[in-house]
């Protein structure tokens, strides 16, 4: 079983970005990295920069690497910047929206987090047209994830196991909104939250993080302890989304359980130890609210 | 412009057409469509009576069936296709690219419509749906404003399909899983959103709590009306404040914006609310169809003055005014 690192979805400096690669590059057990922008276009011109260099870091240090399309696709500059993205046949592309689809033209690519592949009959339509790897909705309940693996053999099929889950996204930006700025104006204030900005209840119970545009859960997903069942199911790689805590540390603790290194329970301890106060969850693998997390097994 | 009216019961569906629908929109009562409420939607026999009921009226069906299907239940999806088009619907509204993909492949006279729960926002996503599987219609997400809608239609020959009453979904639909988190149960898988059997209400030192899967979704005093708990329209705490992080307790109303949506080159308004009952619904589409025969005739269009059937007796224009966000 592989492990990919996501993009990271939070507006982390220029240089923070960069670094965070770079180390990732030579310390971390992920056979894949996804790079890129995927979350507001805004963003993007912030590590147009610094991208070249991390794409070769990550390659001399034999990582695969894809680069994320943006999730929603609506103004001029997002479609420009997804075909510019689309244009070049020599990267590897993650498609997290069907807008891509039309231009790829059965090149191979992957499908990212945000296409929705709720079942067999839509994985192999992807797959009929290039897709090599699918990482299925965060909601899928492992059923599902049974049921698409089985189907498509030849695809690689991955869920997302490490990280805040991504639960909506919109056209209004949430983080200007809160600082009473509008999206064109934002002054970039979603940097300020480089692990999201908490949502409570009233009641003062923790509850969602808002990334922009973005809305992610408060809870962190861990997948841990369905690591058995996950690979019985036929799973080939999982998602660990970066958050702001050691990543290379994440992807060490999920590669000894994956390995077989670590017992589930000291495994879970460890990962509490990097990246304290967040509870986890893993409901939606289990067909239950997302927040929620269930029993060993599956 | 065409008038698409909604109904989830076949009082409601004779209510719309006798309202001056153009066309009505119903799902069937599964998890195959994206409002799968107690007691609403069409058993098979209903939906053959009530397209050939809107057919004599000379107003057309358009059926749901704009949930993802459910992996190793494809059958379920499949069927409800199939039974559709034979009680006779004029089109299929679908989401999912493998009901899409069945529906083009079996049905290939069918006429295909794009649910908005697709969530296809520009011209480039819109010409996958139409090359792919011939569709003919889109009906665009509740991002969009005005301005981006025309320029989508200047690129396109595929007809659009926009909201302009009712219930405003504030996140793109068909990709948020804000309510399956909370509750257990997924727009996208059972078509239900923020559901009434996750809903509570307390009282707790003189205020009404409303809950939803366990967490606060608003708090009310004495005096305040106590609104449905809809998760992305309630109170929350950031560090920035409290209030309504994501949107205030409002209804779209863009009927001061039909001008500009015909003008923009939008072929169909649709109203939002299967769940309503038929005196809401002959209400509303009485006013929109006053408005757009006003439009029609060259005069100015009167504001359909529906204060009183939005939620929180206020509304918004949402996306269509690019300010919202």
């Amino acid at each position: 079983m592989q492990l990919t690192l996501g993009p990271v979805l939070y507006h982390w400096s220029p240089e923070r970005w960069r670094d965070f690669h770079y180390r990732i590059a030579d310390e971390a057990p992920v056979e894949t990295v996804v790079v890129g922008e995927a979350v507001c276009s805004k963003r993007a011109p912030f590590k147009q920069d610094y991208l070249p260099g991390v794409v070769e870091r990550l390659e001399a240090a034999g990582k695969r690497v894809v680069h994320a399309s943006l999730i929603l696709v609506s103004l001029v500059r997002e479609r420009r910047q997804t075909r510019e993205l689309m244009a070049s046949d020599e990267v590897m592309v993650e498609v997290n929206d069907l807008t891509c689809l039309a231009s790829l033209a059965n090149r191979p690519h992957a499908i990212g987090p945000f296409v929705n592949v709720y079942n067999e009959a839509t994985a192999r339509f992807l797959a009929a047209r290039g897709a090599t790897h699918i990482c299925l909705p965060p909601e899928l309940p492992l059923s599902a994830v049974g049921a698409i693996a089985a189907a498509l053999p030849d695809t690689a099929i991955e869920v997302f196991a490490f990280g805040k889950v991504p639960l909506a996204i919109s056209a209004r930006c949430y983080h200007a909104r809160a600082h009473k700025l509008s999206k064109d104006n934002c002054r970039f204030v979603c940097e300020q939250d480089t692990d999201g900005m908490p949502v409570r209840t009233l009641d003062d119970a923790d509850f969602l993080s808002v990334n922009g545009v973005q809305t992610l859960s408060h809870s962190c997903a861990s997948l841990l302890r369905d690591i058995p069942a996950l690979r019985q199911a036929g799973v080939a790689s999982l998602r660990l989304s970066p958050q702001d805590c050691d990543m290379v540390a994440v992807a060490q603790l999920f590669r000894d359980a994956v390995d077989g290194r670590l017992d589930t329970a000291e495994a879970e301890r460890r990962l509490g130890m990097v990246y304290p106060d967040i509870p986890f969850a893993n409901g939606f693998l289990h067909a239950a609210p997302g927040h929620v997390l269930v029993g060993p097994g599956a | 412009m065409e008038l698409i009216c909604p109904a989830g019961t076949r009082a409601s569906l004779e209510a719309a057409v006798e309202a001056g629908a153009d066309a009505i929109y119903c799902g069937f009562c599964d998890e195959t469509n994206a409002r799968n409420f107690p007691g609403l939607n069409f058993t098979r026999e209903d939906m053959r009576a009530g397209i050939a009921f809107a057919h004599r009226h000379g107003v057309k069906v358009l059926v749901a069936i704009n949930t993802f299907a459910r992996a190793g239940a494809l059958a379920l999806w499949e069927s409800a296709i199939d039974d559709a088009v034979e009680a006779g619907a004029d089109a299929l509204i679908l989401a999912d690219v493998a009901t899409l993909d069945y529906a083009a492949r079996r049905h290939p006279q069918q006429r295909l419509h794009v649910s908005v729960q697709a969530g296809a926002a520009n011209p480039d996503a819109i010409r996958f749906y139409v090359e792919s599987f011939g569709a003919q219609r889109v009906v665009l997400p509740r991002v969009l404003s005005v301005p981006e809608i025309a320029a989508i239609m200047r690129e396109t020959a595929c007809e659009t399909e926009v909201f302009v009453f009712g219930g405003l979904c504030v996140m793109e639909e068909g990709r948020c899983s804000l309510s399956s988190y909370v509750t257990g149960k997924s727009p996208n898988m059972q078509g239900v959103c923020s559901p009434a059997s996750h809903v509570a209400y307390k009282e707790r030192r003189g205020e009404i709590v409303s809950t939803l899967g366990g967490f606060t979704i608003n708090r009310f005093g004495k005096d305040e009306p106590a609104g449905y708990p809809t998760l992305c329209k309630g109170r929350f705490s950031t560090p920035k404040g409290s209030g309504y992080i994501f949107e205030d307790p409002v209804s779209l109303d863009a009927a001061t914006m039909l001008p500009a949506l015909r003008a923009a080159g939008v072929t169909a308004l649709k109203i939002e609310g299967r769940q309503r009952g038929r005196a809401y619904i002959a209400q509303v589409v009485r006013a929109f169809r006053r408005t757009i025969a006003a439009l029609d005739a060259g005069m100015p269009a009167p504001v359909a003055g529906l204060t009183a059937m939005s939620e929180g007796q206020a509304s918004t224009v949402g996306a269509y005014r690019k300010t919202w966000r």
